[in-house]
């Protein structure tokens, strides 16, 4: 008995003597969205801001309601996610304390090769939707308040469908996850376009309309407030939002390609004063 | 199925190319869950001992919850944990949430449970075998905790791998409290989930069998040590 004791708590130990990562003067805790994660973009820009401040940043890829929840009860330094209108009011209820445009990449349309709605044709998205909920084509929905499902919904609003099952299935799924389900239902589906570049299992999906300015998808950068939650570090997180307006950050974005193509055009403001 | 056959070749590609991500995640994977099984065990076994040989009142109860506990969904758990360590929950000054400290704790409240309760179940098998010669040794039933632990070791061995098995299959719980982080708190299950998000499905499909593989080497030592034992001491 003593023997197993012993084995048991020298276990119990390992789990206290975790691996700490080294080589920093920190890091910083980011909430963002899975497309920004799952399309590597920050695996490609994160190493460059380390590099130049020795901040590592911890990415928490989530959906972007469940990125501010997070944020709002103070377990992020700090915010990137595409939700412009969430973003503004999370300001204005006081947990965040300033807001920039960042980048912006586009949603598309993607939907079975065959496109029984014919929505390859449509002249504007308004007329995709109009078109999908007429022939009550199959469309998967992510379904779990991200700004992805934001923005779709806007989009269904604006043309006018009521969504309806069983043609319209609400997945409550991440981007990745409800592509997959696409694929196997020959869906339509509405999607940013980082990650349907970046998906490997399209089996019968193509892509079928993009272009459509009303599919710009604005991410921003949120700094939380300093008042609402002091225990972050505020200083470090700074360092990163200015980074990621800064030239270097901006171009860091830019550069980013898969597959030769460039996900995320970067479209940081520069400050007034900085103006010519 | 091409998928198999490309999953299996991924996770060969996986085994004999050793990427260090890869061994990174597999051992914070077994730190995780066997640390948690460490705890789980250190306050089960006792716990479960305790239920089978105390009466009082209330026992049934706390029994039935015990057993229906084994049946927590893992991302219950991690929410409540999630709850707890959060700054604004009441142990959020520790700072543990999204460190790998977050996600033994949530495993430790998936996996204590099942020790308790096949425990108790265990242990009162063989106190029913035991007690008039315990009893006749003037033993308290303090003291016969460790003795009855102790003889019950071979079953109760198979109590902490299902344990083990439950800590090491989960995701729920370590992807909330833990938030999947690359390099920090990413484990088998929370990269397999990622795979599967981007579409990557054998490559998802061959960690998984390299997942499976280790927690089968892991079963076959404890059978090993277990039977050399067994053999051994009769």
């Amino acid at each position: 008995m003593p023997r197993a004791g012993t084995i048991l708590a020298t276990l119990a130990l390992m789990g206290l003597s975790l691996p700490a990562t080294a080589q920093s003067i920190g890091h910083i805790t980011l909430a963002s969205t899975t497309s920004t994660e799952n399309s590597g973009l920050f695996g490609a820009i994160i190493p460059a801001f380390t590099e130049a401040t020795g901040i590592e940043v911890r990415v928490v890829a989530v959906g972007t309601g469940q990125a501010f929840e997070i944020a709002r009860r103070g377990d992020a330094d700090s915010l990137l996610v595409h939700d412009t209108e969430g973003e503004a009011r999370f300001v204005a209820e006081g947990h965040g304390s300033e807001r920039a445009d960042v980048m912006y990449n586009d949603f598309v349309i993607v939907g079975p090769v065959g496109d029984p709605a014919g929505i390859a044709e449509a002249d504007d998205v308004n007329e995709v939707f109009a078109r999908i909920g007429a022939a009550e084509a199959p469309f998967t929905s992510r379904g779990d308040d991200s700004g992805t499902h934001r923005a779709e919904q806007r989009l269904w609003e604006a043309a006018g469908v009521v969504t309806a099952s069983p043609w319209y299935r609400e997945l409550g799924s991440g981007m990745g996850a409800t592509l997959n389900t696409a694929a196997a239902m020959d869906a339509y589906v509405f999607t940013d376009r980082a990650t349907w570049v970046a998906f490997r299992n399209r089996q019968d999906l193509t892509l079928l309309f993009e272009g459509d300015e009303a599919l710009f998808n604005q991410y921003g950068s949120v700094r939380i407030s300093p008042d609402r939650h002091p225990h972050l570090k505020h200083d470090l997180a700074a360092q990163w939002h200015e980074w990621l307006l800064s030239e270097a950050g901006q171009r860091a974005i830019a550069d980013f390609r898969v597959n030769g193509g460039q996900l995320f055009f970067p479209n940081s403001q520069p400050n007034v004063d900085d103006a010519p | 199925m091409p998928e198999f056959d490309n999953a299996f070749q991924a996770a060969l590609n996986l085994i004999l190319g050793l990427d260090s991500t890869l061994v990174g995640i597999l051992a914070l994977s077994l730190q995780v869950s066997l640390a948690a099984v460490a705890v789980g065990a250190l306050i089960g076994l006792p716990l479960g001992a305790a239920l089978a040989l105390w009466r009082f009142p209330g026992r049934g109860a706390v029994v039935v919850m015990l057993n229906a506990l084994m049946g927590l969904p893992p991302v219950v758990a991690g929410l409540a944990v999630y709850l707890l360590l959060s700054r604004a929950g009441p142990l959020g000054q520790f700072g543990l949430l999204f460190t790998p400290g977050a996600m033994v704790v949530a495993q430790v409240l998936l996996i204590l449970p099942i020790i308790a309760a096949l425990t108790r179940q265990q242990v009162e098998e063989l106190h029913a075998e035991y007690r008039e010669q315990l009893q006749s040794l003037g033993l308290s039933r303090l003291r016969r905790i460790p003795t009855l632990l102790w003889d019950a070791r071979f079953g109760l061995m198979t109590v902490i791998l299902a344990g083990f098995g439950r800590a090491s299959a989960e995701v729920g719980a370590v992807m909330i409290v833990g938030g999947n982080i690359e390099g920090v708190t990413r484990v088998m299950t929370t990269a397999i989930v990622l795979e599967t998000s981007k579409g990557n499905l054998p490559l998802a499909l061959g960690l998984g069998l390299v997942l499976l593989a280790l927690v089968t080497l892991i079963n076959g030592a404890a059978y090993l040590v277990g039977e050399t034992a067994r053999r051994r001491l009769g």
